[in-house]
């Protein structure tokens, strides 16, 4: 399919809005289909410290225990080479959360205590703050 | 919990997208924005319009030497010619830099769009991507770019129903640090040794087989196309008078928080280091942080609260080089960091000219026999003087460069220095020894 | 210097000043002409315009032009190579500043930091422009001690010596290899520290493509690049009662030797030449110019039965041993159609051991026969199979202008007030086409000489071919023989003949006969020619005498020489029939391109 003018453009843009509108506003996306999201950077420095791993975790976490409206996203560096792998958690109606140094071992407690029971793990979050163009 | 930054010094241009978006999905991209700008440029705004708009946002090049950005569209596009190209440079050779890796892996398609918008603005309908093959992940992500762009219709023929048609093509690079200065990297493109040539003519004039040619910076383009969705004056209105927009910096070294940041133009180094950075691990002193890689010199304490552009950097020795940040603590001799960074440059010289294929052989040599503490002062005499040579007598940037680790660590850690010289007493020598003042030593 | 006044008619004027001199000067000449005119001199070292035969070095690598250009407005001043920046309004520079003087003379000496201190016995010695720049910039000192390079020497293709320890990496070679012979053979290997020049994968030169046409020999500075010397085998022999040593000098060395006595370019020194041979003892003293009327014997013969029988056409001359590989592994498809005649001196060589010997009551096995050539290429010509699997049919030992230069220096003669001698006899006529082997173009004209009147059966009364002369590398012309049209093409330098090759093989052009030479300018130009050093001014003065010389002779054409038609009657019987193919032609073969 060709895009072939602005206006599809636009159309294309407003069909996939829902999938990444959590990450644009966490705290105010009602109209997102997905409730949680969990972005995995996956760039060559995380990749070479155990991104993928931890990526293959999330998934078998996730199934394992039976949450199906989370969606694990391979996303590029957000620059924190000093803590790979990040993972960045977004839950619709709340605040992101940024977790450093999520190895496969850590994959299972932040399924259940975050994911599932909504609490963030305060000893693995960075805190992040900065403005996007 | 760890503190990254508490105020807002960050922020992020050209990464707006990484670690957001999944790189692989082109939709996402769009979803996001993303080649609105090209639809935009390509339907909306003529040639000149779209170059006016990149010189009036004050972007200059982030490769390195910081030329004006839409001055090197304009001059490209005023050529007259069949055919011209835009090329890429993802070469990215400095060791410790990884900022153009980053946006590559993940946010392809931001330069994609912004080649097709420059392909527009100066006429070329081709554009190559010149990548290190030491890049996999990269060039795997801008393959799939690439095959998805051209899928959707908004790389190739008459894109956007426009009868603009443009194509772009990856390139694929032996790794070696010279061949990301443009010319050598033009000749490396068209499979001849990767060596730089005499500059003029310049890649605009004649480049690629001869056509003008336009070489970007990966981060340059990432930058362009939220210029044109936001328009000039907001970028205009970051950074320093001179300097506008942010620029990306890989943090390496004796520092806290290793990673890339994108700041704005003019942040000081002590906001850097310490603020974003999270100052020196281990609760040891800083002493210096080397900017520009190997091509930089190195700034010490005093000089901390320069702020971070292009023309700040050059007035104390160093430069902004594509953007590696090397912090150094008090355990580290300056001495050996001038050697370290002249091996690599010694290593990475094309050969060439003689003042960098020889020139950075000796002074190499010298250094050697300092820090094996044989040097003398005649030796410290012979390097000064040979490194400034090697600075005015090379042909290509790297060899005009390569000189400058070891003409700012004399500069400012002249101490280190006379610490492995075996014909003065240190530290009281000082003074007690007059240089030979041969021809040619300046200060 | 680049640019002829022509060339720079149209271009408007524009003030610089050198040294705070005002000067007029036109656009887009380099700082080094505006100086040149300004009567500055400025050193140079990889630098090398040789535009008659499109040959510029621009490499701008060895920083030794460096000036110093006023920037009072930043307050920076640059340092800028001279060679290959342009002037432009308004330009200040100045030649002589003690940092532009400072940057030159520490590119020298880090030239020299890394160069073998061989200088007594490098063949080079006097010859060679680093060691003459090093006097010139009055280098007393080499500060810098290090590592130096450290490569074997390549003797490897017994023509060509590469010793890279002595390359200054300025590339002129590569130019000339790759621009102006378009071979492709050496170019720049290695990096950094390591870089210099070779073939690709630095393999041994006999393994390459390389035709030992010795342009590269003839333009690199240092000896880096020489011939392989083979002076002492000569001596050897000189000193061996047993052997008959037999000399034979090439058409072109009459015009060229005395330039290694420092006589004028283009003095005329045959009768010197002999003289110097016979005291030096050789035994025989002949002159190749014999060889080349029996060339031309065979080389008419062919084309006329080319011609008339409709074999394969055009016929290319095959006098040139750099050309013939050159074909060989640029056009192996294209090899029926040199023709199958040796060159001069190896059919010389080859009646010299077979019908002279016979005549002489002299063993063959004991005849040394010495070529004089101009030529690097001959020397590895020798050595070709099909020339060594029979003992008689080849010459030696080659040397070149060169090295027989030395040599004479060597037996102590003063070359220039010698005596003139005559070549010895018989064998010893020669006529004035053979001597115009020398040259572009005179291999062409002296065939068509003697095809002209044996096609036409009629005298030709006009022996010059005005049209066949020239200088410029790629001619065309046609040359009425009776009722056929020839059409001729020219080619000196061999990026010339791979465009008289294309053109052929894609059937662009159609021609009768082709002559070939691999030196841009022919023989006079040749790789064992004395050096030039650039001045390629030398080269049309060596051209001038050889017509002269032609002018000179009683007899201007091939078949009209006494002996040569004395040597068909009892030896040979007619050109071109069984016994010629024996002695005097030969075969080509495929050859790989590396
Ligand atoms: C030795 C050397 C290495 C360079 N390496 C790079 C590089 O890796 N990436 C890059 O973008 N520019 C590099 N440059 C700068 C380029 O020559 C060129 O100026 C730049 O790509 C232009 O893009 P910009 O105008 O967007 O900065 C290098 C320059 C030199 C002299
Ligand atoms: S300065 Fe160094 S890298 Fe640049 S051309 Fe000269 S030798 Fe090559
Ligand atoms: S071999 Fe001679 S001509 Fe070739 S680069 Fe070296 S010094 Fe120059
Ligand atoms: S002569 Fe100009 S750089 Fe060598």
């Amino acid at each position: 399919m060709k895009i072939n003018s602005l206006d599809k453009l636009k159309k294309i843009r407003n069909e996939y809005q829902k999938n990444v509108c959590l990450r644009v506003n966490s705290t105010d996306s009602e109209n997102s289909d997905i409730r949680i999201e969990i972005l995995i950077g996956m760039a060559t420095c995380g990749i070479s410290a155990g991104a993928k791993d931890t990526f293959n975790a999330f998934q078998e976490e996730l199934a394992k225990q039976g949450v199906n409206d989370a969606k694990v996203v391979s996303v590029g560096c957000i620059g924190y080479c000093h803590s790979e792998p990040t993972v960045q958690v977004n839950i619709r109606g709340r605040e992101p959360v940024l977790y450093g140094n999520v190895k496969k071992e850590e994959v299972q407690e932040i399924v259940q205590k975050h994911i599932k029971g909504g609490n963030p793990i305060e000893a693995l979050t960075l805190a992040i703050n900065f403005e996007r163009a | 919990m760890v503190e990254i930054s508490n105020n807002k010094k960050l922020l992020r241009i050209a990464l707006r997208n990484c670690g957001l978006l999944n790189p692989e999905d082109i939709f996402e991209y769009i979803a996001l924005g993303g080649y609105e700008s090209l639809g935009k440029a390509i339907t909306q705004m003529t040639q000149d319009q779209v170059i006016d708009e990149i010189k009036k946002s004050g972007l200059r090049g982030r490769g390195g030497g910081g030329f004006p950005t839409g001055l090197k569209w304009e001059l490209t596009k005023k050529q007259k010619s069949q055919e011209k190209f835009i090329i890429c440079n993802a070469d990215e050779g400095d060791p410790g830099a990884f900022m153009d890796r980053s946006i590559l892996e993940g946010d392809p398609h931001s330069v994609l769009e912004a080649m097709a918008i420059g392909g527009y603005a100066i006429g070329a309908r081709k554009g190559l991507i010149y990548i290190r093959a030491e890049y996999p992940l990269a060039i795997a992500r801008l393959s799939t770019a690439l095959q998805q762009a051209g899928e959707n219709g908004l790389l190739g023929e008459n894109i956007f129903g426009t009868d603009f048609s443009f194509d772009i093509y990856l390139k694929y690079g032996a790794g070696a640090f010279v061949c990301g200065e443009e010319t050598a990297l033009i000749n490396s493109c068209e499979g001849k040794r990767g060596e730089p040539n005499y500059k003029p003519p310049y890649p605009v004039e004649e480049g690629y087989w001869g056509y003008p040619t336009c070489v970007n910076n990966v981060e340059t383009f990432a930058n362009i196309a939220p210029i044109i969705t936001k328009g000039a004056q907001w970028f205009a209105s970051l950074g320093t008078e001179k300097c506008k927009g942010t620029k990306v910096f890989a943090l390496v070294g004796k520092i806290k928080n290793v990673g890339v940041i994108e700041v704005p133009m003019g942040t000081t180094l002590r906001e850097i280091i310490y603020d974003i950075g999270g100052g020196i691990p281990g609760g040891r002193k800083f002493k210096a942080v080397q900017t520009g890689g190997p091509s930089g010199g190195v700034i010490g304490e005093a000089n901390l609260d320069t702020p971070m552009d292009y023309d700040s950097l050059i007035s104390i020795g160093s430069m902004m080089g594509s953007g590696g940040m090397i912090i150094m603590d008090e355990t580290d001799n300056m001495v050996k960091i001038a050697k370290f960074y002249l091996e690599f440059t010694m290593d990475e010289s094309c050969g060439r000219c003689t003042p960098c294929r020889i020139g950075t052989k000796r002074l190499y040599e010298i250094l050697n026999k300092i820090t094996s503490r044989k040097g003398t002062m005649a030796d410290l005499d012979a390097l000064k003087q040979l490194a400034y040579m090697v600075k005015d007598g090379s042909l290509c940037g790297l060899g005009q460069t390569a000189p400058n680790p070891v003409i700012s660590t004399m500069k400012y850690f002249w101490d280190e220095y006379l610490a492995f010289i075996k014909d003065v007493d240190h530290p009281r020598g000082e003074g007690r020894y007059t240089a030979k003042n041969k021809i040619g030593i300046r200060s | 210097m680049a640019g002829t006044p022509e060339e720079h008619a149209d271009k408007k004027n524009i003030g610089i000043k050198i040294n705070h001199l005002d000067l007029t000067v036109p656009e887009g000449i380099t700082i080094l002409e505006a100086a040149h005119k300004a009567g500055v001199k400025i050193p140079t070292l990889c630098h090398l315009d040789l535009h008659d035969i499109k040959m510029v070095n621009k490499t701008a690598s060895c920083r030794v032009c460096m000036v110093e250009l006023v920037d009072s407005k930043n307050n920076r001043n640059k340092i800028v190579p001279a060679c290959v920046t342009k002037v432009s309004e308004g330009m200040e520079i100045l030649t002589s500043s003690l940092r532009a003087i400072t940057t030159r003379r520490m590119s020298v000496e880090l030239l020299l930091s890394n160069h073998p201190n061989e200088c007594f016995t490098c063949p080079k010695n006097r010859e060679c422009e680093l060691q003459a720049l090093a006097a010139e910039l009055g280098i007393r000192e080499i500060r810098w001690e290090g590592e130096r390079m450290d490569y074997p020497k390549d003797l490897s293709s017994g023509a060509i010596v590469k010793d890279s320890n002595k390359c200054i990496y300025c590339r002129r070679c590569e130019t000339m290899c790759n621009e102006v012979q378009t071979c492709g053979i050496l170019s720049g290997i290695g990096r950094g520290f390591d870089a210099h020049v070779g073939p690709a994968f630095n393999i041994p030169m006999v393994e390459s493509s390389c035709t030992y046409c010795g342009q590269c020999v003839q333009v690199c500075p240092t000896a880096a690049l020489t011939e392989v010397n083979h002076t002492d085998k000569v001596w050897e022999a000189l000193n061996d009662p047993d052997k008959h040593v037999i000399v034979q000098t090439a058409p072109a060395i009459r015009v060229t030797i005395g330039e290694m006595f420092n006589m004028e370019p283009g003095t005329i020194v045959t009768g010197k030449l002999v003289t110097a041979l016979k005291r030096m003892g050789f035994n025989t003293v002949f002159d190749t110019d014999f060889g080349a009327d029996l060339t031309i014997m065979e080389e008419a013969a062919e084309l006329i039965y080319r011609l008339n029988n409709n074999k394969t056409l055009p016929m290319l001359t095959s006098c040139c041993p750099a050309w013939v590989k050159f074909i060989e592994h640029q056009f192996p498809e294209l090899l029926d159609i040199p023709s199958t005649c040796k060159s001069p001196h190896i059919m010389f060589g080859t009646i010299i051991k077979t019908y002279y010997a016979e005549k002489n009551g002299i063993d063959p096995d004991n005849i040394v026969i010495v070529s004089v050539m101009p030529c690097i290429a001959k020397k590895a010509e020798t050595k070709r199979p099909e020339l060594t699997k029979d003992e008689h049919n080849n010459v030696d030992i080659v040397v070149t202008t060169r090295e027989l230069g030395l040599m004479i220096k060597e037996a102590g003669l003063d070359f220039e007030s010698l005596p003139d001698s005559e070549y010895d006899k018989p064998l010893g006529e020669t006529t004035g086409a053979s001597v115009i082997f020398g040259t572009t173009g005179g291999v062409i004209e002296a065939a068509i000489r003697t095809a002209y009147e044996w096609i036409t059966g009629g005298e030709l009364k006009k022996v010059e071919f005005e049209q066949l002369r020239g200088a410029a590398g790629l001619r065309k012309a046609t040359v009425q023989v009776g009722d056929k049209t020839l059409r001729i093409g020219i080619a000196s330098g061999l990026g010339n003949a791979r465009t008289l090759l294309e053109e052929i093989r894609d059937g662009k052009a159609e021609y009768e006969a082709i002559e070939i030479m691999a030196c841009p300018g022919g023989c006079i130009a040749g790789g064992g020619q004395p050096y030039h050093h650039g001045n390629f001014e030398i080269v049309k003065k060596r051209q001038e005498a050889i017509y002269q010389e032609d002018r000179n002779k009683k007899i201007r054409k091939s078949h009209e020489n006494s002996e040569i038609l004395k040597l068909y009657k009892e030896y040979i019987g007619e050109p071109f029939n069984d016994t010629a193919h024996r002695l005097l032609h030969t075969h080509y073969e495929e050859r790989e391109r590396i």
